[in-house]
């Protein structure tokens, strides 16, 4: 059962990662998405994995440990919001850029050297 | 408790003195001088201890884990430099009051003056290395600020910064040696440092921690080859030159020499590194100095070489040599703060500094004339005065230096040609400055006396030095002793201080340092000649180059990584990730732990296969968008199943109904997105990536493994004992939510109606089309919102809401609670969406998501609140039993209250977020997709 759940997280790790790096902000967030599966699953899983169990009390012998539970509990909402604050950011940059590229237009490199650059190197 | 009394004063006085500024400038200087007069009343009761020998120590732990404590410590040598700190500050401010002109802000002058007085004050008197060096630091800030005090001049401001530059650098430098050194003796505290001198002098990191110390003494001091930051700082209003660069803040350096001398001195690194690099300053100040002809430039390079001078004796190692250092330390203090206070007040009456320019003034001002030539007089060590003193007693120091016997000639030479050199400069001073034929071209003409009271501070300090040189034993005997007692660590050597010692050796350097500097001065044309022909190192120059190249190096760096890609940045943070990770993985070694693994049920078993698969499919298909979507709905279903399999109902109900409301977002993305992603990366890149992916995800499987097979104990226990007793639940992860870490809870729902407004707010004013088919040549469909689902979904409303309610209300004892509810009705009123169109359900919902947050949040926070009005902690919840008809005994707990302020958040969050999106393409908002086509 161990070896099944780690292989699980595993998978769900390198498929996120995977997207994680590709270069349009959609499959970025589906890798992210992918992602916090297997970091809620790893959170959980260190609570161990019980069979047949409950965290109510009187309602079995077989307690489940609670607290990594309300931890995860909380991640999953979180983890929406901030899927949903990445899309977002995504749509804007669609919206500004007329473009999907994680990189949005950059403006050249070298013109930054500003006016106090400029007097610290004495140029 | 008198002594942190000294040191904070100053500080509490920069921030009262500058309120009397509407009083006019004398109510400032009297303002501004409170805190040294009362800093001088409070050491006074100390002078019996500290004249035997003894110290005062006050104590106070700060940060005991790292060894800080705020510790100060009396001694003779804290209280000599403490006294010239406090005592000519006191003449500064006087003198700052006549100097600075009307319309410049002397509230401002003095408030950073006084930071740096008490930044000083508070190197000497530390008990505690790192208090000294956080000390150390403010007097490296305030004097940046006070040299750049009239910043409107670029000089100024470059000078500033390269005396930051320098000094902050020695400053990094001497707090890594520090840090050694703590390391050795176990302790910061002075006293336990002091007493450890011969355990730090054997230890191996004795070299190291000796030169990182000497690094930032010799930076603060202006030794060579760093002394070029000294007169670059004379950009700095007088005063400042006057107190910082000749009395205090360039000693700050001879004094950690000083006072770390029974610790680190008395080696032979010590005797090479301090001798030789004091004998190049001296030389190379005194010869620099006689060619400037800029008034302060020429003061600047004697300060230079007169720190030169203290640095050697410090260096040389004999007992008495370090008397000598000590005494000179005053001497200097005194001729050199009124000589620059002299040529300020030139400065100030003719409007230049220049010496070919000024000549003849004695005529003008014959009474800062006689001052200042008094002053210059000690410089060059003419009997009768202090500089004399000191400098017999240099020259009697330099016949006995223990050097190699082919060598010994070289102190001697050095201290003579120095001693020839400085009368020059300082016959010079004399002769050029007030006679030498009439002024030439003055801005100011012509130069009067300057006000009757800034002449005041120099007559003291020149006063003094004709004190201590007629009658040494009886002006400054005693707090010489005391200081040298606590410098040598109580081995103080016999010595005299009398006016002359007899016709020796010392004397006869001394009357052919005279005549040969009087010659010198005679033939200066033909040596100005000479010099004219060598080019000048332009110290600036170089230093300005240096930093430009590093600035340049740092840019070359910043800009290797920081190529402004998003998409290499997450590269590298997996990378890195992987690299912190992989050694301490590798190092577990065998990654199943003692308990083994237990059996796989068919079930779960095909459950965990569906998942991967479907995860893998869905990193395959992520170029046709859609299907990749689904795929990942899929991920997302079998991760709920999962949590059900473990036994965690709650957390089960909570991913499902998650999984709705983020593939409804996705979607909505999808629709203004272009539906597929072009194939972009290189096949060199996709493996790369392919690579990381397998490195990352096999870590995870191993460390999964490695934790899920250790046998474990967990805090849990504590939870699921009290959560009946004490928080009324049974649903213990409920309760923990609500009860047990209910303020961390709080958080996390402000975390979300932030993440929910900054949604809103991004999105307010942005117009976005989507495109007119999916990309694949389909057009969108010309349905309108289909009727099976319009109709199915209006009467699952209320049956939604009661089953949120239900699952809302028994959410403290069996699975459900706020977090859930909240979803399960966000997801009963995003279908009506889905279903009806954002205009019919806009139509009918009448309140506005952002009022449902608030509301939220403030159910939540009352429900904190109502704590303290029955005097509990924060979150305290209370609960009770009530029997309602029908549905029986039923319990009310406070937290409910809580939980309800949950649901509203969720509530109200989530529908921000989507709605906001919805109605982000113009048409989508008004029109059915009919009327759009």
């Amino acid at each position: 059962m161990e070896l099944v759940f780690a292989l699980v997280i595993g998978t769900l790790t390198a498929t996120g990662v995977f997207l994680l790096l590709r270069a349009r902000t959609f499959p970025v967030v589906m890798g992210l998405t992918l992602l916090s599966y297997g970091v809620n699953l790893f959170l959980f899983a260190s609570g161990r994995l019980t069979t047949g169990g409950q965290p109510i009390l009187g309602s079995t012998d077989n307690y489940t440990d609670p607290l990594p539970q309300a931890l995860v509990l909380t991640a999953i909402v979180i983890g929406f919001a901030m899927t949903a604050f990445l899309v977002v950011m995504a749509l804007r940059n669609l919206a500004d850029n007329d473009d999907d590229h994680v990189d949005g237009k950059q403006p050249k490199q070298d013109a930054h050297t500003s006016k106090l650059e400029r007097e610290v190197t004495g140029k | 408790m008198s002594l942190p009394l000294v040191v904070f004063l100053p500080f509490l006085g920069a921030l009262i003195a500058p309120l009397f500024a509407q009083g006019g400038r004398t109510a400032i200087a009297i303002a501004s001088s409170v805190p040294a007069l009362i800093g001088l009343a409070a050491l006074f009761p100390h002078w019996e201890t500290v004249a035997d020998g003894g110290s005062v120590l006050y104590t106070l732990n700060w940060l005991p884990a790292i060894g800080l404590s705020f510790s100060f410590r009396l001694d003779g040598l804290a209280l000599l430099f403490s006294l010239l700190i406090l005592i000519i500050g006191i003449l500064i401010i006087l003198y700052a009051r006549y100097y600075l002109k009307k319309k410049e802000n002397i509230g401002k002058f003095y408030a950073m003056l006084l930071c740096f007085k008490g930044s000083m004050l508070g190197i000497v008197l530390s008990g505690n290395l790192l208090l000294m060096m956080i000390f150390w630091e403010l007097t490296s800030l305030t004097s940046f600020l006070l040299i750049s005090f009239w910043n409107h001049k670029q000089d100024a401001r470059r000078g500033a910064r390269m005396a930051l530059a320098v000094t902050g650098g020695g400053g990094l430098a001497l707090l890594a040696g520090i840090l050694i050194i703590g390391n050795i003796v176990g302790s910061f505290e002075l006293d336990a440092v002091l007493a450890a001198g011969d355990q730090i002098k054997a230890h191996a990191m004795y070299p190291v921690a000796l030169t990182l110390v000497l690094l930032g003494a010799f930076t603060k001091s202006a030794q060579f080859p760093f002394h070029f930051w000294l007169p670059h700082a004379m950009q700095a209003p007088t005063p400042v030159s006057a107190y910082l660069h000749s009395a205090t803040m360039v000693k700050a350096g001879v004094f950690l020499m000083a006072r770390l001398y029974p610790a680190l001195a008395g080696t032979e690194q010590w005797f090479y590194m301090v001798s030789f690099t004091g004998m190049a300053t001296l030389l190379l100040g005194a010869y620099v100095a006689m060619f400037k002809h800029d008034l302060k430039g020429l003061l600047a390079h004697s300060t230079v070489s007169h720190l030169g001078l203290i640095t050697l004796l410090l260096g040389m190692g004999t007992k008495l040599a370090a008397v000598a250092a000590i005494f000179h330390v005053i001497n200097h203090a005194t001729f050199k703060a009124s000589l620059f206070m002299a040529a300020g007040i030139i400065d100030h009456e003719t409007g230049t500094r220049d010496m070919r320019r000024i000549n003849g003034l004695w005529r003008f001002m014959p009474h800062t004339a006689t001052l200042a030539m008094v002053a210059a007089a000690s410089m060059a060590g003419v009997p009768l005065l202090n500089g004399f003193l000191s400098k017999e007693m240099f020259f009697a120091e330099s016949l006995h230096v223990n050097l190699p016997a082919f060598l010994t000639w070289l102190p001697p030479t050095v201290a003579t040609l120095a001693g020839i050199f400085a009368v020059a400069y300082s016959a010079r001073f004399i002769h050029d400055v007030f006679f030498n034929g009439s002024p030439v071209n003055l801005p100011v003409y012509p130069p009067h006396e300057p006000p009757r009271y800034m002449k005041i501070p120099v007559e003291i300090l020149v006063f003094a030095c004709l004190m201590v040189g007629m009658f040494p034993a009886f002006s400054v005997g005693p707090l010489l002793y005391a200081a040298s007692y606590a410098t040598l660590d109580g081995q103080v050597p016999e010595y005299h201080l009398t006016i002359l010692h007899g016709i020796n050796l010392p004397l006869m350097m001394s009357i052919g340092a005279f005549i040969g500097g009087l010659v010198m001065y005679s033939q200066r044309h033909k040596l100005f000649a000479l010099h004219a022909r060598f080019r000048e190192i332009d110290e600036k120059a170089i230093f300005d180059k240096v930093v430009s190249q590093l600035a340049d190096l740092a840019h070359r760096f910043t800009g290797s990584i920081e190529n402004g890609s998003l998409q290499r940045y997450s590269m590298l943070l997996i990378v890195s990730v992987i690299a912190v990770a992989i050694v301490p993985i590798l190092s577990l070694g065998v990654f199943v732990g003692e308990s083994g693994l237990s059996p796989v049920d068919w079930p779960t078993g095909i459950g965990a296969a569906i998942l991967i698969v479907s995860a893998l499919a869905t990193a395959f298909a992520h170029r046709e968008r859609f299907i990749a979507l689904v795929l990942l709905s899929v991920v997302g279903l079998m991760v709920a199943l999962g949590f059900a399999r473990f036994s965690a109902p709650d957390l089960a109900m909570t991913q499902l109904s998650v999984e709705v409301v983020t593939i409804v977002l996705l979607m909505l993305a999808l629709y203004y997105m272009p539906s597929w992603t072009p194939r972009e990366s290189l096949a060199g890149r996709r493996t790369r990536d392919v690579i990381l992916a397998v490195v990352a995800g096999v870590g995870m499987t191993l460390i999964t493994l490695a934790m899920l097979t250790q046998p474990f104990s967990s805090i849990s226990d504590f939870f699921l004992e009290n959560s009946k007793t004490g928080g009324g639940g049974t649903n213990v992860v409920n309760v923990i939510l609500v009860d047990f870490r209910g303020f961390d809870t709080l958080g996390e729902i402000t975390v979300l109606a932030i993440a929910a407004l900054g949604i809103y707010a991004m999105l307010k004013d942005t117009a976005l089309t989507p495109p007119p088919s999916d990309g694949q040549g389909h057009a969108w469909t010309r349905d309108s919102h289909p009727l099976m689902l319009k109709q199915l979904a209006r009467p699952l409303l209320p049956l939604a809401l009661m089953v949120s309610a239900y699952i809302f209300l028994r959410g403290h004892n069996l699975p459900g609670g706020g977090f859930i509810a909240g979803l399960i009705t966000s997801v009963a009123l995003v279908v009506q969406y889905i279903a009806s169109g954002m205009v019919w359900t806009q139509d009918r919902i009448r309140f506005k998501y952002h009022n449902v947050i608030g509301l939220g949040l403030m159910f939540a926070t009352l429900a904190g609140v109502g704590s303290f009005i029955f005097g509990y902690p924060f979150l305290t919840s209370t609960f009770s039993y009530i029997k309602w008809p029908v549905v029986g005994k039923f319990e009310v707990a406070s937290a409910m209250i809580f939980d309800l302020g949950v649901y509203l958040t969720v509530i109200g969050a989530t529908l921000l977020a989507l709605v906001s999106i919805g109605r982000l393409s113009p048409h989508s908002a008004i029109k059915s997709p009919r009327e759009r086509s």
